[in-house]
């Protein structure tokens, strides 16, 4: 790990003036659980090291008329554990309770999960997010099991966040500062596929932190289903998150988004469309998950993820279904 | 000179010490973290080592500058360990190593060290022995029989392919040691499985007697057959040592060398042909397998597995070379790929001719050596794993979710290896019992002071053990489950010996010959009259003020004098569920019926069951080394996309230890190795019965199944 200064910020305004206009200049540590390691391995390099532990108006999870704030700095623990966010969002309370492990879900913040960096491996051995050579990304030839079945490049990496897709699909807002001032960014264009090397995968700007997350109010069926293949300290293979907005037994509209699959979380229009003005059962969720899959475009080695998408999108269903709103 | 002395165990009914369930001596000192590893040692003035590694899998080095890491505060030592010229043959091979005062100088060091490589065409995975070409070697045809019209004359023939990845090492405690070389002493305190002939090795290599290195480990964590030597880089250590004038450095390789530099478990594949009557009997075997251990190949199955004399059999092996880290002992070295190949070409064989697994492997029991142990063991994993009611035929399931039940089984050797060991009694009654063996984490301590014990009429506390000490007398490598028979018997027979002094000296005052004492309950008394007593410590007054007894007692191998033996079997059945839709596979239940000798602790016997199962069950389920062809790089060198098996991965876990006096006879029998062998062969089988066909490789991950499932396998 390369030495940096550290700042210890009290307030937002402490903390911004010690980010940078460029990246690679100043990270953000919350729980710390990726940054540590990205530091150790010098993928990330930065002069310094900004904690925002001690900034308490990030924390807290609070109902309101519009919807539940959720603070940047919430744990896992805290959003999984949380009554209200059970009620409104159980795609979220659910995917931030399946996150393993115990000691990860009491040090990492909502706000890391959503800013955290890649899994990949080339990335991660410091090939770069694209893992481009000679003008051509590696990956689709390469190691790629766990990688894109979405999106079609230059980048193949997929979305390390376990609560993306459920926040896309729920339509939260993702609220950010900077010294100009707040912004707000919907947690569907907060997640981007970068075209270039020296691009980011989310829209936060290197001079921002990343501040609180709404989930707008509102009576909806919502559930996450993950694919992971241990039960203790893992990745998810594949997960999907629904919405159901309900008109008796039939479904009004639908929101469909599949984490794991692509640079950000695959939001599946396709999906929706097959699912709405119908009734849930086995034949139409299957049906659906069939059409969330239809466009996909597996790697060398990763046609079975098309198949965990597709019953991840139907067993969602399926379990959103059973609940009542 | 008197008649060998009768060292053979107390009957099993007479056991006071041996035989109990006695809980691991040292297990509070290791779960509240008194017991010192050592990686975790802390010394004055101790430096830290980190390596400079290959970033490719096959290079040449044609400049190396180590000018500016030198130049660094806090390094104190750069050794280059391949120089400008030398050929590189897999990533993370090692290239220069750094001495510096934290570890995070060194690490910063070694990025400072100024590399040019010549990068060479490199080739990683063998799967696919067509894409091997000129890398693999072959073994010649070995033929019995006549398996051509065996296979012809056959009623049904069955083929498969099958493989098993390489996996990695993955001990909690990485490879390395601390080490001093000061002048022309040594001190050493490696993490080792072999701490008397940790020196005999290193001290060619560093051109200092043998009799100079002094070697200390307290516990290690986890070997599995990975640390017999003391490896390159206590080799690198000691000069990085020397360099830096004498200090003591600690080299441990960090997570990623780890799975790369230190050995691994080497890959099988195979095409298996068998071939036999419609009632299950086996009549032939062809087999056409390939391996790969790394750059030097290697790796070879001894097969058919257990079932040794099929009586037609024709057999062909490739070695095949790849650009990766080199193979080392893993837990029973090539029997879990032998196991796997040849139970799954079993199970497919009983699957084509419709008769159930379990009779398939009975009727065939014939061809091993030990037909009527396998038999019993079937038996009994049929009954505790409710074959009967639970096993349906292959592909007979619908549903998503479907059962599965399947069989491995295992064979080992297991006989004591040379050990001394050395009883001193002295004069106040305390007793110490030294050995120059190694504590694995098995329970060595805990065994042998409960043979001490038992021999000297004592209990657990009266006994002082020391261990892990190239001073000490000398203990055998703990490999091959050799070390309980090897040291239980040189504990009892200095433990005889070490009495047999005791009781000259004690004899006049009981008015009997030495011959007709016996140490029983903390006395010393005459067999014949065992109201004639005194107390232990009473009797050992009578060695005198200013004296002590010491007495040695040696296994020798080719003398157990029936203290131990070797040749353990086993039967295990795993009972699985497997999700067709997402490829997922569940351990309901997992049953290992195991053959032993005498049993001196039966908890921790069964400790080593479930440490093997677990183990066996992760690489059942998870464990693969995944090698890029693009990069060259093993891409899953952490404990992140290298998947280990947590706890609840693992289900119920089912032991049942064949603790009998016919058993009991054949003395100790090691136990490490011969559990740990079938699993994914027992797990593999499991899968295919739940979903009606053959996933060939291993480990049985989504991507393996649902291929197989979707058609997709090349």
């Amino acid at each position: 790990m390369q030495s940096f200064a550290y700042g210890n910020p009290a307030t937002i305004q402490e903390a911004l003036a010690l980010l940078a206009a460029k990246w690679g200049e100043a990270d953000v540590l919350a729980g710390g659980t990726d940054l540590i390691s990205l530091m150790k391995e010098h993928l990330h390099t930065p002069k310094r090291v900004v904690n925002i532990k001690n900034i308490k108006e990030l924390e807290g999870i609070q109902k309101t008329d519009a919807g539940i704030r959720i603070g940047a700095l919430v744990t896992l623990d805290e959003l999984a554990k949380n009554a209200d966010v059970k009620a409104a969002a159980k795609s979220l309370s659910d995917a931030a309770a399946a996150i393993p492990s115990a000691q990860i879900r009491h040090m990492a913040t909502v706000g890391g999960n959503l800013c955290q960096r890649p899994r990949c491996w080339y990335y991660r051995q410091g090939f770069g997010l694209l893992a481009m050579k000679d003008g051509k990304s590696m990956v689709p030839d390469g190691a790629n099991q766990y990688h894109a079945i979405f999106g079609g490049g230059p980048a193949y990496f997929v979305s390390p966040s376990s609560l993306g897709a459920a926040l896309v699909a729920l339509g939260a807002k993702i609220k950010l500062v900077s010294a100009k001032g707040p912004r707000e960014v919907p947690a569907a264009s907060f997640f981007v596929a970068p075209q270039d090397e020296t691009s980011r995968e989310i829209a936060l700007h290197p001079d921002e932190i990343l501040t609180e997350i709404v989930i707008p109010a509102g009576a909806v069926r919502s559930a996450t289903y993950e694919v992971r293949q241990r039960e203790v300290l893992d990745w998810p293979l594949v997960t999907a998150s629904v919405v159901l907005h309900m008109r008796g037994n039939v479904v009004a509209s639908a929101k469909v988004v599949m984490g794991y699959v692509a640079p950000q979380p695959w939001d599946s229009a396709e999906a929706a469309k097959a699912i709405a003005g119908k009734a849930i059962t086995a034949e139409t969720a299957e049906a659906a998950g069939k059409a969330a899959v239809a466009s996909a475009q597996p790697l060398s080695q990763n046609a079975y993820k098309v198949t965990l998408a597709r019953v991840a999108v139907k067993r969602a269903l399926l379990e959103a279904a059973k609940q009542k709103v | 000179m008197a008649n060998t002395p009768d060292y053979s165990w107390p009957p099993m009914d007479a056991r006071k010490i041996m035989g109990k369930p006695y809980k691991r001596l040292d297990g509070p000192q290791k779960a509240a973290g008194r017991a010192k590893y050592t990686s975790d040692l802390k010394m004055k003035d101790m430096l830290f080592a980190a390596y400079l590694t290959c970033p490719h899998a096959h290079a040449r080095i044609t400049s190396i500058d180590t000018g500016a890491a030198e130049k660094m505060n806090g390094v104190q030592a750069v050794l280059v360990i391949a120089e400008a010229g030398k050929e590189l043959q897999w990533h993370g091979q090692e290239v220069a190593a750094v001495a510096a005062t934290t570890e995070e100088v060194a690490r910063e060091a070694i990025l400072k060290i100024k590399v040019a490589y010549e990068v060479l065409p490199h080739f990683v995975n063998e799967a696919d022995l067509a894409k091997a070409a000129s890398r693999g070697k072959a073994a010649g045809e070995k033929v019995t029989g006549d398996p051509e019209k065996a296979i012809q004359d056959a009623e049904a023939v069955s083929d498969g392919v099958y493989g098993i990845p390489v996996i990695t090492h993955c001990c909690l405690e990485p490879h390395g040691c601390v080490i001093q070389w000061q002048g022309d002493q040594v001190m050493a305190w490696p993490s080792t499985q072999f701490v008397t002939g940790w020196a005999g090795t290193l001290a060619p290599n560093l051109k200092v007697p043998a009799a100079n290195i002094k070697v200390k480990m307290d516990y290690i964590g986890g070997g599995f057959g990975s640390k017999f030597s003391p490896g390159a880089w206590a080799e690198v250590g000691a000069r990085l040592s020397q360099k830096a004038g004498g200090k003591p450095v600690k080299i441990f390789l960090d997570r990623a060398s780890e799975q790369q530099i230190p050995g691994n478990r080497p890959s099988a594949f195979g095409k298996i042909k068998i071939a036999g009557k419609k009632d299950g009997t086996i009549t032939a075997w062809q087999s056409d397998t390939w391996a790969s251990g790394g750059f030097a190949g290697g790796g070879q199955p001894p097969l058919p597995y257990v079932y040794t004399n099929i009586p037609n059999t024709r057999l062909n092996h490739v070695s095949v070379s790849v650009n990766a880290g080199p193979s080392q002992a893993w837990r029973a070295p090539n029997n879990q790929q032998a196991s796997y190949l040849t139970c799954s070409a079993i199970e497919d064989f009983a699957a084509k001719v419709g008769v159930d697994p379990m009779v398939v492997f009975d009727k065939n029991a014939g061809y091993t050596p030990r037909a009527e142990q396998y038999q019993y063991q079937l038996k009994k994993a049929a009954e505790l794993s409710e074959w009967s009611k639970l096993w349906k035929p292959r592909g007979s399931q619908t549903g998503a979710v479907r059962r599965g039940l399947g069989i491995g089984v295992n064979a080992w050797g297991g006989a004591g290896h040379a050990c001394e060991a050395r009883t001193t009694i002295n004069p106040d009654g305390s007793v110490l019992l030294e050995m120059g063996t190694q504590d694995l984490g098995t329970g060595t301590r805990t065994i042998m002071t409960q043979v001490a014990a038992e021999t000297l009429g004592l209990q657990m506390g009266q006994i002082k053990l020391a261990i892990g000490d190239n001073s000490l007398p000398p203990g055998g490598a703990s490999g091959g489950s050799t070390t309980v028979g090897g040291a239980s018997s040189a504990t009892r027979k200095s433990g005889i010996n070490a009495l047999a002094k005791l009781f000259e000296a004690a004899a006049p005052a009981l008015s009997a010959q030495p011959e007709d004492l016996e140490a029983v309950d903390g006395t010393v008394r005459v067999k014949s009259d065992t109201k004639k007593s005194m107390s232990w410590v009473a009797a050992c007054k009578k060695i005198g003020p200013g004296g002590k007894i010491s007495e040695t007692g040696a296994n020798e191998q080719r003398n157990p004098m029936g203290l131990n033996s070797g040749g353990a079997a086993g039967v295990q059945v795993a009972d699985v569920s497997v999700d067709t839709e997402t490829g997922l596979v569940k351990i309901n239940r997992y049953v290992a019926v195991q053959d032993c000798g005498l049993i001196i602790n039966p908890r921790l016997a069964e400790s080593q069951i479930y440490g093997a199962i677990i183990m066996g069950i992760s690489t059942a389920l998870f464990e693969e080394r995944i090698m890029d062809n693009l990069t060259g790089r093993m891409m899953n060198s952490d404990m992140e996309f290298y998947k280990l098996a947590g706890i609840k991965d693992i289900g119920d876990i089912v032991v049942h230890l064949d603790i009998r006096e016919v058993n009991d006879k054949r003395g100790v029998i090691g136990l490490g190795e011969p559990p740990a062998i079938g699993i994914c062969a027992a797990v593999g089988n499991a899968v295919a019965n739940a979903i009606g066909v053959r996933v060939p490789n291993m480990p049985m991950s989504p991507m393996h199944v649902l291929n197989t499932l979707e058609g997709r396998n090349a």
